[in-house]
């Protein structure tokens, strides 16, 4: 475990982040009112799909990180979130087609309905009772996951570690089970999805034709996403975020120094639980529909890679990875899903180059792993060369075979090259993206190393630079 | 009557397959407090395998091959992936077994198309039997003798032989017993090869009874295993043999309704947290004395 850190506050730290953020806000805005937003989809989807993977990171990374409570059960509270989003909001008259195949739903209320007639039907009074309806309910799923939560917790939390997680995968399993029981289907509507609710998009300013004035829709995702998050923060901030600290550290130590275990384990599952709630009603409204078989344990692991890759304990971390996570998965490595062929016989050579390059780098970068970890002899050092022999035997294959095809290309290859990038992050920097340090130290880290690597590149001769030159090479993992 | 022995059947057949993969979870978890998410996509991979060999070679070939190259792959997947993290906090190295079911899972996908296979027919095992009027595969008959035929030969293995002390060694104490000249490396080597032929005997019987085999179908029996090692004690071998046939049975039972068919995980899932809720460390935890 790593030792607290007790980051130094200050008001000019807390501004600029703000600052950042609203930064960040309005670019989402701009962005948003510029691109086309037919033919720049991905972008749109990736980044609601990583505000909201952001905020629900960010709330496992306050259970899993910062308490120390090892909880795989986040898939099951954003189920809950999901659905009491959907089943408060959709409005009356299209609850008939929803709930086709059971006649109809149990349950004929719907909150943006609610304020939009209250507030004058239609017009600007009935967009805002619309907003402020949908708000309500996002706030409710959330209150329902908390509420799910305290029951789940007051047998689960006594439990240790893996005991801990596989009861809380246990639960996230059975809220799924029973979300997909036909008896309920008046309510959940049985396996089929609930769809027809508001989402982002009405969120969107019209005029009077119905054109769209204002789109709003990304960036409303990203400022309640934002909101929450901050919350988030102000509470890790605070007494009780010292306190979900310190039981992380150390338990024995934590109650010896008067921290109550029990309530503090329980507001930290409770609290998290609550915005993985509404993470999952704003993911409801990203895809549009809940469905609860999305909803399941492989949902957990993704959300738990994001936290570890972004960092245990750190907040900027998760939201970062998040975001990289699901444009690297949706977007950025989408090219390697389609077949291709290369234009010309250079192009070729230049790849199998390329590859080869690559397999040489392979094993430098194994070998000098291992021989770091004081390995000298051959029979210790063999097996590194594995890996690149492998590569290189391959492009040695196609090289030979004289097939302009671009190989491996097709569909599935993108998640397989994810996947290994994972791997490779997980292998090489184990403490993830931030370790669990946040943004501000950790460019000042990166400053203080560049200045460190100019100076050496100005007076090479100056003493040992080898072990230096490792040593900050490897500020991403550690020893 | 003929339902509930058919019920009692491929209950009894579905525990001595969890069995067999929760066999490997076990042991893993004895000596590396990790958790293998991987195990339930290398018995999925097993499966393949078979697929893509009997394609080009007669059966009886093909299975032991498999065998062989499912533990090649278990040894490859924990010399690549969980020693380099030998060092590192538990939760790296559960990241790891995450990123490599990840990885498997995708490879899969990418490999098969992601369209279902199905796999062969075996011989004698897929044959139909009756029983008390209740007609079933032989394979049903088989398991559970087979089952406590390998537990048995495994038992011996650990109790009576060197390595097998060895491997109880680690599990109790791991740094003691590297002070004390034990290999801990080829020990951890061996356990993953013990856990992955478990797991390839238990994919063929399994996939003989669901015959048709997409990427994730090693995800739900691999969590059930899982949940049976940890209701037996996880650690420990018997209480994993225990683990999961009760959880077979209990899943079969409650299938036997289709309107509560849906709730066959959550069953497991209930039973397990009532267990855990009155013995933390499940049935057989600490207890026992040969943990593993």
């Amino acid at each position: 475990m790593p030792a607290a850190t007790l980051e130094k506050k200050s008001k000019r730290g807390a501004f600029l982040s703000l600052a950042g953020v609203a930064a960040v806000l309005a670019l989402v805005i701009v962005l948003e009112n510029t691109l086309d937003p037919n033919r720049n989809i991905i972008v749109f989807t990736t980044l609601k799909k990583g505000a909201v993977y952001a905020l629900v990171a960010v709330s496992m990374n306050l259970l899993n990180g910062f308490t120390g409570l090892f909880s795989l059960g986040h898939a099951g509270f954003m189920l809950l979130g999901g659905y009491a989003y959907a089943i408060f909001t959709i409005p009356s008259a299209q609850r008939e087609s929803v709930y086709y195949m059971y006649d109809g739903s149990a349950i004929n209320f719907s909150f943006p309905e609610f304020f939009s007639n209250l507030f004058g039907g239609s017009g600007a009074g009935g967009a805002a009772g619309m907003v402020l309806g949908m708000l309500i309910a996002i706030v409710i799923a959330g209150l329902v996951a908390a509420l799910v939560a305290w029951l789940i917790g007051l047998p689960v939390l006594k439990l240790k570690s893996d005991y801990l997680a596989i009861a809380t995968l246990g639960f996230a399993e059975i809220i799924r089970a029973i979300f997909q029981w036909e008896p309920g289907g008046r309510i959940t509507n049985g396996a089929n999805a609930l769809k027809s609710f508001p989402t982002f998009n009405n969120f969107n300013i019209t005029d009077a034709e119905g054109e769209i004035v204002l789109r709003l829709s990304t960036s409303v995702c990203f400022a309640i996403s934002a909101l929450c998050i901050f919350l988030i923060v102000l509470l890790i901030n605070s007494s009780y975020g010292r306190a979900f600290k310190a039981i992380r550290e150390d338990e024995v130590a934590a109650e010896a120094m008067g921290i109550n275990l029990a309530k503090h384990k329980r507001l930290s599952f409770i609290i998290s639980s609550f915005f993985a709630g509404v993470g999952g009603a704003l993911f409801a409204m990203y895809v549009n529909q809940v469905q609860a078989k999305t909803f399941n344990s492989a949902m957990t692991y993704e959300l738990l890679l994001i936290v570890v890759l972004g960092g245990m304990g750190s907040i900027s971390g998760s939201a970062i990875a998040a975001f990289l996570y699901v444009a690297c998965g949706e977007w950025w490595l989408r090219f390697l899903d389609s077949e291709a062929a290369f234009k010309s016989a250079s192009d070729r050579w230049a790849f199998i180059i390329v590859l080869a390059a690559a397999a040489a780098a392979l094993t430098a970068l194994l070998l000098w792993r291992r021989k770091r970890q004081g390995a000298r002899k051959f029979s210790e050092l063999w097996t590194a060369c594995l890996l690149g022999a492998v590569v290189l035997g391959y492009d040695i294959y196609y090289a030979a075979s004289g097939s302009m095809e671009v190989p491996f290309l097709r569909t599935g290859f993108r998640m397989v090259v994810f996947s290994v990038i994972i791997m490779v992050v997980v292998l090489f920097f184990r403490r993830g993206l931030m370790g669990d340090k946040e943004l501000p130290a950790r460019l000042r880290e990166l400053a203080a190393f560049i200045r460190r690597l100019a100076a050496k590149i100005r007076r090479p001769s100056a003493g040992g630079g080898k072990p230096g030159a490792a040593a900050g090479k490897e500020a991403g993992g550690d020893e | 009557m003929q339902l509930a022995v058919s019920t009692l059947l491929s209950g009894i057949s579905a525990g001595g397959q969890y069995a067999l993969i929760a066999i490997g979870y076990t042991l893993v978890y004895g000596i590396l407090r990790l958790i293998n998410f991987a195990h339930g996509d290398v018995f999925m991979v097993a499966g393949l395998v078979v697929i893509y060999m009997t394609a080009s070679m007669p059966l009886y070939v093909a299975l032991p091959l498999m065998v062989v190259f499912i533990v090649v792959l278990g040894f490859c997947i924990e010399r690549a992936a969980y020693k380099p993290l030998r060092s590192a906090p538990r939760m790296s190295v559960m990241i790891s077994a995450i990123g490599v079911s990840f990885l498997i899972q995708n490879f899969a996908t990418y490999y098969t198309g992601g369209l279902a296979r199905f796999y062969p027919e075996i011989p004698f095992l897929y044959d139909s039997v009756t029983i008390a009027g209740a007609t079933t595969r032989w394979v049903t008959i088989v398991t559970p003798f087979l089952v406590v035929a390998l537990v048995l030969l495994l038992l011996l293995l650990i109790n009576k032989t060197k390595i097998g002390l060895a491997m109880r060694a680690a599990a109790k104490d791991f740094e003691t017993c590297q002070l004390m000249g034990i290999k801990i490396n080829s020990v951890i080597s061996f356990t993953f090869v013990i856990g992955s032929a478990l797991a390839a005997i238990g994919s063929i019987l399994y996939f003989t009874n669901y015959p048709s085999i997409m990427p994730q179908s090693g995800a739900l029996p691999g969590l059930r295993a899982f949940v049976a090692a940890v209701f037996g004690g996880i650690g420990s071998i018997p209480g994993a043999v225990v683990g999961a046939f009760i959880i077979g049975i209990c899943e079969n039972i409650v299938k036997v309704n289709p309107t509560y068919s849906i709730f066959s995980d959550a069953v497991t899932f209930i039973i397990l947290i009532v267990v855990l809720g009155v013995k933390p460390t499940g049935l057989f935890g600490e207890k026992v004395t040969d943990k593993v």
